[in-house]
């Protein structure tokens, strides 16, 4: 029986009064008290989100570009220096074995890729590792600053630098820590990786200036009314991505990019049956994963479901006929209640895209 | 540790019950169950004039991650239901023993009420349930 894993934050959170639950092996804060509150928190000032559970591998060698070329969807050759892109590790069947940000440091790649995918994601890529690359997996802290203040807040911390200039999806190196503006929530914000004997005191500054700290309750329903992907929900080792919403992530130029995945993918029908929508509940309950929908279109399933307190309501991303659209019926414990097909995302930068009406 | 007041009967499925005024009997769920369930996003009620058996299901309670049964602590008919956790339902979370409270039943037999366990054997048993 394996012993459950601490990040470097464990004794803050339990401290902080952090309610620790097992999140594939690691002991993390589902919330600090209030899971909601936390979520209000992100979209209205900044939270703070421990991360470390999530593996980071730095890949380098002569052939680095070769081998990512080859193992992963989307192509690294468009990176600059600092940038990084949202890629999916497809199988030869095409299916989604796990998602990932790659960055392009000075000394080769960086990977971020899920926790609970570690015990096959780490063999998959040495096992595909034909080009001799050197792979390391990093005991770095990460901790994500999240929400409309987090460019203020960023700035208190390290003044020299200009975090508002950071591009999307662009990182820069601050002393032994890289700081990239990405993050899991729908609002501005950063991801910073950083040596584990510092996380502490870089966590406790930014509580200082008026950061929350924000669980992993809040960070699934901050994600859901972004509309963005969880592994394990929205797709799987059995998924085609071109049903999970992330056709846009694999890219077929050039033709002669032999990526794995890609001949699967070709051969099956690139217009496929299913796409994933978003479900607002309009009956009482609560949207979960697995819950079976009814369309006038054909039946689907929730992928994720759960409530949206920036919305608040019931909301749901699901796995429905293409051509699904307007009103459906959601069978909750038996019962069919009433909820309507929406375009994703619900919320974004803290506005509500979705008409209440 | 969580609250757990004395003059309260409760259930082994962390459902608490006590006489009102009227003699009706007020029904809720613990404070230890609010704590492990989180933030309660809907509260589902049992009708009113609903005739129910203690340990049958009443209806059910959902946290923002999860959905949990709540179950007649004592038999008998439900008089009134609290209509306000319609709209604020982290009144659970926020006074479970108090504004909280689900429903209220009258009782086809007072002496269930003996029945339940009282503030030290619950907290007894929360304590047993967390190892």
């Amino acid at each position: 029986m394996n012993e459950i894993k601490k990040t470097a934050l464990y004794d803050v959170h339990v401290s902080a009064g952090g309610k620790m639950v097992d999140f594939s092996g690691w002991s993390l804060p589902i919330h600090y008290g209030s899971q909601i509150k936390e979520h209000h928190a992100v979209r209205n000032g900044a939270g703070l989100f421990d991360v470390s559970h999530m593996t980071i591998l730095d890949c380098d060698g002569e052939l680095i570009e070769d081998y990512l070329r080859r193992l992963l969807a989307n192509d690294v050759s468009v990176l600059e220096l600092n940038d990084a892109l949202y890629s999916v590790l497809l199988n030869e069947q095409g299916g989604v074995i796990d998602d990932l940000i790659v960055y392009r440091l000075r000394d080769g790649y960086r990977l971020v890729t899920n926790a609970s995918t570690r015990d096959k994601v780490l063999p998959w890529l040495r096992s595909q590792n034909l080009e001799g690359i050197a792979i390391e997996e990093r005991g770095l802290a990460m901790i994500a600053v999240q929400g409309p203040d987090a460019v203020r807040l960023m700035n208190r911390w390290h003044q020299q630098t200009n975090f508002e200039s950071l591009s999307s999806f662009s990182s820069v190196e601050i002393d032994q820590a890289l700081v990239a503006r990405t993050g899991y929530t729908g609002e501005d914000g950063f991801e910073v990786m950083l040596p584990e004997e510092r996380a502490a005191d870089f966590w406790h500054f930014l509580v200082e200036q008026g950061a929350e700290p924000a669980g992993l309750g809040a960070r699934d329903t901050l994600r859901l009314e972004a509309g963005l992907n969880l592994y394990g929900h929205e797709m799987d080792d059995e998924t085609n991505p071109l049903a999970a919403n992330l056709g846009w992530t694999i890219k077929w130029k050039p033709e002669d990019r032999e990526f794995i995945g890609r001949q699967a993918l070709e051969q099956m029908d690139k217009n496929v049956e299913e796409g994933l929508f978003g479900l607002v509940l309009e009956g009482k309950g609560v949207l979960r994963q697995g819950q079976r929908v009814l369309t006038s279109q054909g039946d689907g399933r929730v992928t994720s479901g759960s409530y949206g307190p920036t919305i608040n309501c019931s909301i749901a991303l699901a796995r429905l006929p293409k051509s699904a659209k307007g009103n459906c019926e959601v069978e909750i414990r038996g019962k069919l209640v009433s909820s309507r097909i929406v375009a994703l995302p619900f919320v974004r930068r803290g506005k509500l895209l979705v008409d209440l009406a | 540790m969580s609250e757990v007041p004395i003059e309260l009967g409760f259930a082994p499925t962390h459902e608490w019950a006590k006489q009102d005024e009227e003699g009706l009997i007020v029904v809720g769920i613990s404070d230890h169950a609010q704590d492990a369930l989180g933030d309660i996003v809907y509260v589902e009620m049992p009708e009113v004039g609903q005739q129910i058996l203690a340990g049958e299901e009443a209806g059910v309670v959902e946290s923002v991650k999860a959905a949990s049964d709540i179950y007649a602590p004592v038999s008998g008919t439900v008089e009134e239901v609290n209509e306000a956790l319609d709209d604020s339902p982290e009144t659970v979370n926020q006074d479970p023993y108090g504004d909280g409270w689900f429903f209220k039943l009258r009782a086809n037999d007072d002496r269930e009420l003996d029945e339940l366990l009282d503030a030290d054997a619950y907290k007894e048993l929360c304590e047993s349930e967390e190892h």
